[in-house]
Formats: C-alpha cells, sequence, structure tokens
C-alpha cells in the first residue's frame, strides 16, 4: 500500500497536498483499494464555493459500495478535477496524482495540523485491515 | 451449455403470429412516424417457449434450494398464500367498485391492519406503500408534516446509523432532510456518546433498524430512543428485520413512534423477480392523523342483524395518497393468509426458529469464517469473507464459489461497516439438515481459498455463464440487443 510521505491523512481516508495556502484533496490508495474497482466519481462541488470540513466533496461508487468523499479542512474551491467524472478508474490507478479531486484556497492553514502525518495514517490503516 | 438470447435465436421472416384480418379499415403510417431500425427477433412460438422454459431451468429458486440471504431475498411462501390470492373473489374485483360491493376486500384490509397493531403496538396502519423504501419515504413525509403542524420549522435532519440500510439516507434525502451518520460502537450498537452529540433542536428524527443489519439487537435500545425523544425528535423503526421479533417484543413499546412493515419480508409475499413488495406503515397515537388517505374503517356500526359496512375514512391532517388505489392489494391477501395460518403463537415460533437457525449456523461457523460483532445474534449475522492467511481472497470469490457447489451466495459487501461482509439469514424453514449442508460447503470453501485459491478466483466454474465483468457493466453503460452492425 502507498501512504506517500509528504501528504496529510483524515481518518475518512482522503489525503491533502499543502502548498502555501493551496490544498489538493484526493482519497488514499487504502480506500480506493478498499471500494475495488470504482466505476462513477460525481464532484459535487464547483469553483468558488466555501466548504468546510466534513463538507462532501464528492461521491464514489464502486462495483461494491457508494461513498461520500469528505472535506479534510475548511477554505474555497479554486477547482475541481472535471476529466474524473469520465475516467472513474483513475481513482484505482493513480489516487494521489491524475486523481485528485479538488483544488482550495485554506481558511486556515493550521487547519492541516489536526489530521495525520503518514506514520500515524500506516498504523491507522493497518489496525483495520485484520 | 449457454442459451442463446431471443435476438440470436431470430430468422429473417419467421413468426410466431398470425394477425386476424382487419376489422376496420387500413390507414397508412405517416412517413415521419415510421423507423426501419426496429431488430425484434422473429421467432416461432415453439421456439419462444422452448427458449424460455431453457431459461426457467436455469433459475435458482427457494423451491430447489436454501437462499442464505434469507427474507432479503424471499423466505419460504407457504403454497396457500397463493390459493387464497387466486380466489375468484378478490381476482375478478376491481378498486373503482362500490364499497358495498366488495365488502369481503375491506373486511380483509381492515383484519390485517388490526393484526399489525397488535403485531407492533401501534395505534393506526396504512397499508398504501408499495414496499419497504416507499414504507420509510411515507414515514418521514409523516414525521416531517409532524413537526410542521405544531409550527416547528427548524427540524430538518435525520439521524441514521452506519450500519443502515441504503435505503433510509435515500428516503431522506428525496425529502429534502439533511442526513447525518451516526457511528457503531465496537458492539455494533448505536455510539450513544455520538448520538448525543448530534442530537439537537434541529434533528427530525432517528431511522432505526432493530436488530440492525449485523443482526444484533441493539443492547442500548431504550438509551437510544430516549436520547432521540429528549432532543424532540421521533424514532423511525425501519421493519426490515422484524422477521427476529413476531410475538416476542412489540416495536411500539420499546418506543419507536412509527415503523414500516416489510410484508414481503416478514409475511412471506414474493418480491424480487417474483411480484411487487407492500410496505404498510404503523404509527403511534400522535401520529395517527398523518397517515395517508384513505384508511380502512368502520363507516356505519353494525345495527341488530346488519354487519358494519367498512369504507374509507381520510385522516384529519393527512400527508395524502402513497399510490393509487389500495396498494398491493394482492400482496395484502398472501400476508393477511400468512398471519391467519399462523396465528400468534405461530408467529412468535416463526421468530423463534429465525434466530435459533441463524445462531446455530453462527455456533458452527465462527471458527472458520471471522465474526467481527460476535454475540448472540437474532435472525441473521455478519461474517468476513477473508482470511489474513489468504492472500488475494475476497467475499466476492467466495460467493462465486458457492454458486459451483448449486447454492446462492448470501448478501456481500454490505453492511458497510464490516470489510468484505458475508451476510447470513437462514430463515425459519431451514431443516437443521440443510443447514448443515450449507454450513459444510461453506467450510469446505474455506479449506479451498487456502489449499487451491485458484478454484475461488476464478468461480464459478460449474455455471451457464463464468464471472461477468462488473466493472465493464457498469462503467461502460451501453445496452445492445441484436444489432450486428
Amino acid at each position: 500500500m502507498n501512504i506517500p510521505k509528504e501528504l496529510k491523512y483524515e481518518k475518512t481516508d482522503e489525503w491533502v497536498s499543502v502548498k502555501d495556502k493551496m490544498a489538493t484533496v484526493g482519497i488514499s490508495d487504502y480506500a480506493q483499494e478498499q471500494l475495488s474497482d470504482i466505476v462513477y466519481v460525481d464532484i459535487t462541488l464547483s469553483a468558488g464555493d466555501k466548504v468546510n470540513k466534513g463538507t462532501v466533496i464528492a461521491t464514489i461508487e464502486s462495483v461494491k459500495a457508494a461513498a461520500d468523499v469528505n472535506m479534510p479542512i475548511g477554505g474555497t474551491v479554486v477547482e475541481v478535477n472535471s476529466a474524473l467524472s469520465d475516467t472513474p478508474e483513475l481513482v484505482n490507478t493513480d489516487p494521489y496524482g491524475a486523481a485528485w479531486m479538488v483544488k482550495v484556497e485554506m481558511d486556515d492553514p493550521q487547519d492541516v495540523k489536526s489530521l495525520m502525518d503518514s506514520a500515524a495514517y500506516e498504523k491507522y490503516c493497518a489496525d483495520r485491515t485484520h | 451449455m449457454r442459451e442463446p438470447t431471443i435476438f440470436e435465436l431470430s430468422s429473417n421472416g419467421r413468426t410466431g403470429v398470425i394477425f386476424p384480418e382487419a376489422d376496420v379499415p387500413l390507414a397508412e403510417l405517416p412517413e415521419k412516424m415510421l423507423r426501419r431500425d426496429l431488430p425484434l427477433p422473429e421467432i416461432s412460438e415453439i421456439d419462444v417457449v422452448r427458449h424460455f422454459t431453457h431459461l426457467s431451468h436455469l433459475n435458482y429458486s427457494i423451491d430447489e434450494n436454501i437462499y442464505p440471504l434469507g427474507s432479503c431475498t424471499m423466505k419460504y411462501n407457504p403454497r396457500i398464500n397463493e390459493e387464497t390470492a387466486r380466489m375468484p373473489g378478490f381476482i375478478f374485483s376491481h378498486p373503482m367498485q362500490a364499497i358495498e360491493t366488495v365488502q369481503g376486500n375491506l373486511v380483509l384490509m381492515y383484519q390485517l391492519q388490526e393484526w399489525l397493531k397488535a403485531i407492533s403496538g401501534f395505534h393506526a396502519i396504512t397499508l398504501q406503500p408499495a414496499a419497504g423504501a416507499h414504507g420509510e419515504f411515507t414515514g418521514v413525509l409523516i414525521i416531517r408534516a409532524y413537526h410542521r403542524d405544531r409550527n416547528d420549522l427548524k427540524r430538518t435532519k435525520i439521524l441514521i446509523p452506519d450500519s443502515a440500510h441504503g435505503t433510509n439516507p435515500a428516503s431522506s434525502s428525496m425529502i429534502g432532510m439533511e442526513v447525518l451518520t451516526v457511528p457503531s460502537d465496537a458492539r455494533g450498537n448505536v455510539d450513544l456518546a455520538a448520538l448525543k452529540k448530534s442530537c439537537d433542536e434541529t434533528t427530525a428524527g432517528l431511522m432505526l433498524t432493530n436488530p440492525n443489519t449485523l443482526g444484533l439487537f441493539d443492547e442500548n435500545i431504550q438509551q437510544v430512543i430516549d436520547i432521540v425523544h429528549q432532543a424532540g425528535g421521533l424514532v423511525y423503526g425501519d421493519g426490515a428485520n422484524l422477521n427476529a421479533l413476531m410475538g416476542i417484543i412489540r416495536p411500539a413499546d420499546m418506543g419507536i413512534d412509527l415503523m414500516h412493515f416489510n410484508l414481503h419480508k416478514t409475511f412471506s409475499t414474493p418480491h424480487g423477480g417474483g411480484g411487487p413488495g407492500s410496505g404498510p406503515v404503523g404509527v403511534s397515537e400522535a401520529l395517527v392523523d398523518f397517515l395517508p388517505e384513505p384508511v380502512v374503517g368502520v363507516i356505519e356500526e353494525a345495527e341488530e342483524d346488519l354487519p358494519p359496512l367498512y369504507g374509507f375514512i381520510k385522516p384529519a391532517k393527512t400527508i395524502g395518497r402513497m399510490k393509487s388505489f389500495q396498494g398491493h392489494f394482492g400482496v395484502l391477501v398472501r400476508a393477511f393468509t400468512y398471519i391467519m395460518m399462523h396465528g400468534a403463537a405461530g408467529l412468535r415460533n416463526a421468530s423463534e426458529m429465525a434466530v435459533l437457525n441463524a445462531n446455530y449456523l453462527l455456533a458452527r461457523l465462527r471458527n472458520t469464517y471471522k465474526v467481527p460483532y460476535d454475540r448472540i445474534c437474532m435472525h441473521e449475522f455478519v461474517a468476513e469473507g477473508r482470511w489474513p492467511d489468504a492472500e488475494g481472497i475476497h467475499a466476492l470469490d467466495i460467493a462465486k464459489r458457492l454458486i459451483d457447489y448449486n447454492l446462492h451466495p448470501p448478501t456481500n459487501y454490505f453492511p458497510l461497516i464490516v470489510p468484505e461482509a458475508l451476510m447470513i439469514e437462514p430463515t425459519e424453514t431451514e431443516s437443521k439438515q440443510s443447514l448443515d449442508a450449507f454450513v459444510d460447503i461453506m467450510i469446505k470453501i474455506a479449506g479451498e481459498a487456502h489449499s487451491s485459491p485458484e478454484l475461488l478466483k476464478n468461480a464459478p466454474h460449474h455455471a451457464p455463464v463464468k464471472r461477468l465483468d462488473e466493472v465493464k457493466a457498469a462503467r461502460d453503460l451501453t445496452l445492445c440487443c441484436g444489432r450486428t452492425e
């Protein structure tokens, strides 16, 4: 399982990559593996939307289940990844790259401090596996 | 052998029907209304009969073998249900007839309402909703109407445990309610601390399935309901799992305010491919006025030698009609028959046997399959379809391998809170022999998962079609029958 060191993670399996006030959000490798083959991604936000921690970003459907993707931090949406609606399989093949979901300008960059680092997230995933 | 599709059996110019001579003058259709590309199969009558007879031989049914997904698919439907539903008085009546001419039908509906009241403890019943999720939709409309009637307009949130059926949030969202998920605790109960935190003056209600989809009776049911009531919300019961409770506890006595029944699950009427469902809703006294119209009642009391006249009553603050005419009447006849044949003691016995059978399976399987919430279950339990030392084996592989043993797989990947979930519900009618046969095969498959995993990963091997490509089916939504170009 791939858990990049430079990212922060939310308990509901979203990742955040931070550069100054800008944050990019997607779902983790663990999450895509649990969901299995993803067949549908519906991003329910658009640029300009104000979001809080916990706001639903997107609904994902796999052959096994449907799941909400939650915002791990608050801010204003700058861009959403519209490519995912036609190519949902990117979430399986490249969860940390081409399958980013939204980019936001954070209200408070300190928000990420409440999230897990890669070591904590790795342990969190291992505890749930068996 | 694979049966060809009916389109593949088509042969140009072959025909199964001969139209009679027209007894009206022929008229040409306007050119712009004609289409040239309607590739309907051209087949003779005998080939149509053979094709569908072949397909029927491929069916799996409760008449042949156990359904380990239990009443969610279909528990055994006693044959007498079909006999009563075919009685001429029922099948030749019409919902537009004057009520004086269909008193028998109305008495049946009235009596069914009374029996459902006795089983559940509720104050009144609507028989209209067409199925379980329609009952939920009706219930949430009643909850909204109740709050609005008291001019309490802030209550827009419905709380739903994370073990709930997916229809609960769907029904609530359709009405415009905001859905808040409540987590489960380590024993599979509603997490009380999280529930308290979620309850406030915006809480319209909680939708609760008890026993829940893990097959567990909530050990804190009284506190759960009290917390919601203290916040001013109502508690909706999802009656999908009533099969575990009949004659043992009445949902209204737990403090549940309203609940739907799945006649097509608990009361043994066909559903799925076999027929429409029926999801009556029962309500407490405070909600009687909001029921959908009409409900069946006595509109003229009995006089000396005359029986009472049954008819339709409009509740004072009704949410309106939920279904045309009187719901799925044929289903009501079957449920009525089931209750009448069993009687109170028989219904209790059915629930007790359903619980006993599930616990027997649990006891025989828990050493082979991990059961994450392992305590005395009700009518079903949930196991994990994976082992740390059988890499790459998933619940789906176990389900597909069961098909090779001519068994219908149990529900898999639900509830979502159990990874690789296999939900197993035997129902009350299975004998010890059929339960043992199922367990033996489940244990054999667990052995194969470790010794020859490819047997599972490539299963089914002995079905008319091999493993279907579900991913392609979901991603590539092109349905193309009979077009060869």
